[in-house]
């Protein structure tokens, strides 16, 4: 299971958190048209590398908070590993 | 007694002074303490420990412990025992699986190795036409399935869980994983060692006396370091971040128990398993490998036959045959690194007789040790992202990045990694295990840091320290896989290597369709004793390397792990309301409304009924829902939340709301108070009061951190009462004095605070589910009690009654109020269920606002859907309540019937005497008075009338407004 670092908490199990999925700008409803709205809603980019996303930390503190993760490896950027560690592709 | 025990050995883990009776199939036999189920039948002389899976031909040892696909054998109860691992017990009773009527005699025996009959891909080929016939099929080959009995009266077990946060996990307890834990242990790292077998020291217990003194003095070192060995467990799998589960098969004696482990840095050291050797007959009784041999004769001091043949192509062969030359049974020694290899091994029957070489020699023998190669475990590697990969120099697999995985949280040392001495390898444990520390350390520190707060305070990060272990060798290895005679591959699947090269010429050339198409490495072994031999059988097939072929995948779990340990104990929890009790008390007939326990009544919901529409009744509400909403910009999170608009809703009124989501589907509903210029009580259905509160907060903080807006979750704070009926403001008049209930002072729909019974703070609203006037009361939670019982008191003459769950559902669906989740669901929009009314689309933003704006205006370019509708329907026949689900049919095309729709909700109402429904049904055929089909159950069709109005009682409201 994977540790998602909940920047109030510290890294908890990600069975705790919530995916709430990837972070995006909501379009103005005003303006919107179905098929930005729409893609808003439904369609997923899921890149194979880093993808911003937003968490609720739901069984720990509550909060939503966006951070960083790499579809690809299933690593976070935070917390902000060391030149040392690697970029998570490298690593495997 | 124990015709094949030998005199007292030294090394031996069996304690002669205590036997331990147990029964083989009803025979009365015994063994020792520290006997293994198969070491003690061994030492008795039994040959035959089981009958094979397709074919049903005799099986013997072939490796005495965990992985022996041979010795699975039923213990009482309790089927599918490894025989070669579980320690004998006094009083056990032991029985041989899978032969049928018994042991030495089996009636499905098919000799012929690979008979036609079952060949691979048989059940495919044959069980697939006609296909009525796959029912009686299933039964006949439920029949033919392998494996022991369960017995559906045993008594259930309770298995326990234990979460584990230890530096370093050292998955194997040998020679290198001993020295890795204990440096590991003295640099400073919580250490976990787990042992597969039930004692550490790994090879060297069965390797001399200079063996074991090195390994108890290696245990020695680990348990001074302060390391945890846990023994008979296994890491059965490996997921991100180290995230371990293990499982503890014998856990202080009690049943098996799960580990989930979360370890910074996994070393594996699971050392090298042995593999067999592919020939005819190499599946017959009296055949077995090196360690196996080895593991009878020096641990538990039984003799495995009297005249061997020993099959050498390593040190470890050798030493097998100076083992058994030292427990008395003559030994003929065939070194296959001359060349020389087996043929065939025959015998009549369940014995074996004689050994046939290449060279054409014919070797008189009751036992045939093989010593052909090693195969490397790697699967928690796998697990981790290393791949496997064959070096035939030394006729095994390797992880491909020795030590390197996951940015160095995963290493590996010991026979995994390479050859060497025992000195080489425990000096590469200990170097992994001062890595192991150092990294985790590293790890350890950034997670202390990960949370924003703690950064500052914990000092720079400790470097990752680099890999700079001196690698062990490899040693140059016979590759010896397959003879040039066909054998048993997959003992425990009883695959042949004809069955695999007959699957190659069949077309399925990969390794991982022929896995699946023959079930080679699917038995219980899981690969760990044929993989590689499939693979070596399947390259030569199709002319490539076994480097090309490659290895399937391995998947945990490592070992099999019961079905009860990983459930565990059910922890769900239970909520009842403060009134509980006085449910109970009141005889009220429960029913679970998601984790609630609530009255679904207290005796005849339809007398409930009447009571209310006549008299005033209470209901026990308290699951509703509940927030408190503080702060400037409160009003402006209504009106974001809600369809309808919330700015002129004055002080000391309630408003009724529904929430869609952003795709404009119907979220919840409920009535929400204003009880000052900043301050609002929310109510929320029962069921969404979780997701509703992650919801709000999840546009507080993602969307509006800056509104200035406190949303508290007040459900549990208080009791919520509903007073509902004619004589409900009577009865409420005498209980408070704070408050004028006058109607001219207390509308519908208003909300005011009072006293109520003494109790101070109670929110009292206006409003009026049920159809009838009625007060809901928000009471400070502890005095929930005292309230319930004052209102039943102080309305004896007034005929006040609770009532329950069932009465409310009838007259809300008597007033058709729909329930969200009831007569909606994932697709109904706003405009669904009649509720255009609410949709303010001049408002700025709320949730789901495009959606719905496109479906009032008709969505530009976009096809018109078939939107559904939510109406009130009545059934022709009065007393017929169709059941709720039911579809609603109308002529198709052709004379067929098509779905338009369905009943979502029905009783019968005793009001008005007559079933009442409320249905979604498609858009074009919602008019008042259309008929409709109604389909129940059992086909037969039913006359129903959409009605003009969802209210099928009282559609003015004159009751509630009163």
């Amino acid at each position: 299971m994977l540790l998602v670092p909940c920047p109030h908490c510290g890294p908890r199990n990600s069975a705790d958190l919530t995916l709430v999925g990837e972070t995006e700008p909501r379009p103005d409803p005003a303006t919107t048209t179905p098929a930005e709205w729409r893609a808003y809603l439904y369609e997923e980019h899921n890149p194979a590398g880093w993808c911003r996303e937003t968490w609720h930390c739901r069984l720990g503190c509550g909060r939503f908070f966006v951070t960083e993760r790499h579809r690809g490896a299933n690593r976070f950027r935070h917390p902000p590993l060391g030149a040392s560690a690697g970029e998570p592709g490298e690593a495997r | 007694m124990s015709p094949q025990r030998l005199p007292a050995r030294p090394g031996e883990v069996i304690d002669r002074r205590r036997p331990l009776s147990f029964t083989w199939n009803g025979r009365a036999l015994s063994g020792f303490a520290g006997d293994t189920i198969v070491s003690a039948l061994a030492a008795s002389g039994c040959r035959v420990f089981s009958r094979s899976m397709k074919y049903h031909r005799p099986r013997g040892i072939l490796t005495a412990d965990y992985w022996d696909p041979n010795t699975l054998v039923q213990v009482g109860d309790e089927p599918n025992v490894r025989g070669g691992h579980r320690l004998l017990e006094a009083h056990m009773a032991a029985s041989a699986q899978n032969a049928w009527p018994s042991l030495r005699w089996d009636a499905k025996t098919l000799t012929a190795l690979g008979g036609r009959a079952l060949s691979a891909g048989f059940y495919y080929k044959t069980f697939m036409r006609p296909r009525w016939l796959w029912p009686t099929y299933e039964k006949v080959l439920a029949r033919f399935a392998p494996g022991g009995v369960i017995d559906p009266e045993s008594a259930p077990r309770r298995h326990d869980k234990r979460y584990a946060h230890p530096d370093v996990v050292v998955a194997g307890g040998g020679p290198a994983g001993l020295a890795a834990a204990a440096a590991a242990g003295q640099a400073g790292a919580a250490v976990m060692l787990v042992e597969h077998e039930h004692a550490v020291g790994g090879h060297l217990r069965w390797d001399g006396a200079s063996g074991r003194a090195a390994a108890s003095e290696l245990a020695e070192a680990a348990r001074a370091a302060g390391v945890e060995i846990l023994t008979d467990a296994t890491v059965a799998g490996r997921w991100e971040d180290n995230w371990l589960a293990i499982v503890e098969r014998a856990a202080g004696g009690g049943p098996e128990r799960l580990i989930k482990a979360r370890a910074k840095v996994l070393v594996v050291a699971a050392g090298l398993i042995e593999r067999p050797y592919v020939f005819a007959g190499n599946d017959r009784p009296g055949v077995m490998l090196s360690q196996g041999a080895r593991r009878l004769a020096n641990l538990w001091a039984v003799r495995p036959g009297s005249r061997a043949v020993v099959f050498s192509a390593n040190a470890a062969g050798d030493a097998a045959a100076a083992d058994l030359e030292a427990a008395g049974v003559a030994v003929e020694h065939v070194d296959a690194r001359t060349g020389r290899t087996v043929t065939a091994a025959e015998g009549r029957r369940n014995a074996l007789e004689r050994v046939v070489l290449s060279d054409g020699s014919r070797l008189e023998a009751d036992l045939l040790v093989t010593a052909a190669g090693w195969t490397a475990p790697t699967s928690l590697l796998n697990m981790a992202g290393v791949r496997p990969c064959y070096d035939p120099t030394a006729a095994r697999f390797f992880p491909a990045e020795p030590g390197v995985s996951e940015a160095g949280a995963v290493l590996s040392t010991g026979g995994i990694s390479g050859d060497g001495t025992l000195e080489a390898h425990v000096s590469h444990g200990e170097a992994t295990g001062r890595l192991a520390a150092a990294r985790a350390a590293t790890l350890a520190h950034r997670l202390r840091v990960a949370t924003a707060w703690a950064a500052p305070v914990n000092g720079p990060e400790p470097p990752l320290v680099p890999d700079e272990r001196t690698p062990l060798g490899r040693h140059r290895h016979p590759a010896l896989f397959c003879s040039s005679t066909d054998g048993m591959v997959d003992f425990s699947e009883d695959v042949s290597s004809r069955d695999l090269r007959n699957a190659a010429a069949e077309g399925f050339d990969s390794v991982e369709l022929v896995k699946r198409w023959t079930t080679a490495t699917m038995g219980s072994a899981q690969g760990k004793l044929e993989t590689v031999n499939t693979v070596a059988v399947l390259a030569e097939a199709t002319g490539s390397t076994i480097s090309e072929v490659g290895t399937t995948t391995w998947r945990p779990p490592f070992a099999p792990v019961t079905l009860g340990a990983l459930a565990g104990r059910p922890f769900e929890p239970v909520r009842v309301s403060s009134l509980h009790d006085l449910h109970v008390a009141a005889g009220m007939a429960p029913i679970s409304a998601g984790q609630w326990i609530r009255p679904e009544h207290y005796g005849e919901p339809q007398a409930e009924v009447r009571n209310v529409r006549a008299n005033v009744g209470i209901i026990d509400v308290s699951p509703l829902g509940k927030l408190d909403i503080q702060g400037p910009d409160a009003t402006d999170l209504l009106s974001l939340l809600y369809l309808n608009k919330w700015r002129r809703l004055a002080v000391g009124s309630v408003r009724y709301g529904v929430m869609c989501a952003e795709d404009g589907v119907i979220l919840d509903d409920g009535v929400t108070g204003r009880l000052g210029e900043d301050h609002y009580l929310m109510s929320t259905t029962s069921s969404g009061a979780g997701a509703v509160e992650v919801w709000i907060q999840n546009w507080l903080q993602t969307e509006h951190p800056d509104w200035r807006v406190r949303v508290t979750p007040v459900t549990d704070a208080f009791t919520s009462i509903n007073v509902a009926g004619p004589r409900s403001r009577t009865l409420l008049e005498r209980l408070t004095d704070d408050v004028d209930l006058s109607p001219e002072a207390f509308k519908y729909m208003q909300v005011r605070r009072g006293t109520v019974a003494g109790v101070a703070s109670c929110v009292m609203w206006r409003i009026g589910f049920t159809g009838e006037l009625s007060y809901e009361l928000h009471v400070p939670a502890g005095h929930g009690p005292h309230v319930w019982s004052a209102l039943l008191a102080a309305g004896g003459d007034l005929g006040v009654a609770p009532f329950g769950l069932e009465a409310q559902r009838v007259m809300r669906l008597e007033k058709g109020h729909f329930i969200v989740g009831q007569d909606t669901d994932a697709l109904t929009k706003a405009p669904t269920a009649g509720l255009e009314w609410l949709i303010k689309l001049d408002k700025e933003d709320f949730c789901g606002l495009p959606e719905l704006r496109w479906a009032l205006d008709g969505e530009p370019g976009g096809a018109p859907e078939a939107l559904q509708r939510l109406v009130a329907v009545q059934p022709t026949d009065p007393a017929y309540v169709p059941p709720e689900a039911c579809q609603i049919v109308a002529a198709g095309p052709g004379g067929t019937e098509r779905i338009i729709g369905r009943i979502t909700s029905s009783r019968y109402s005793p009001t008005l005497e007559r079933s009442i429904c409320l249905a979604q049904v498609e858009a074009d055929h919602p008019g008042a008075g259309t008929q409709l089909t109604v389909v129940d159950v059992s086909g037969r069709r039913h006359r129903a009338t959409v009605m003009a109005d969802h209210a099928h009682f009282d559609p003015e409201g004159g009751r509630l407004r009163g």
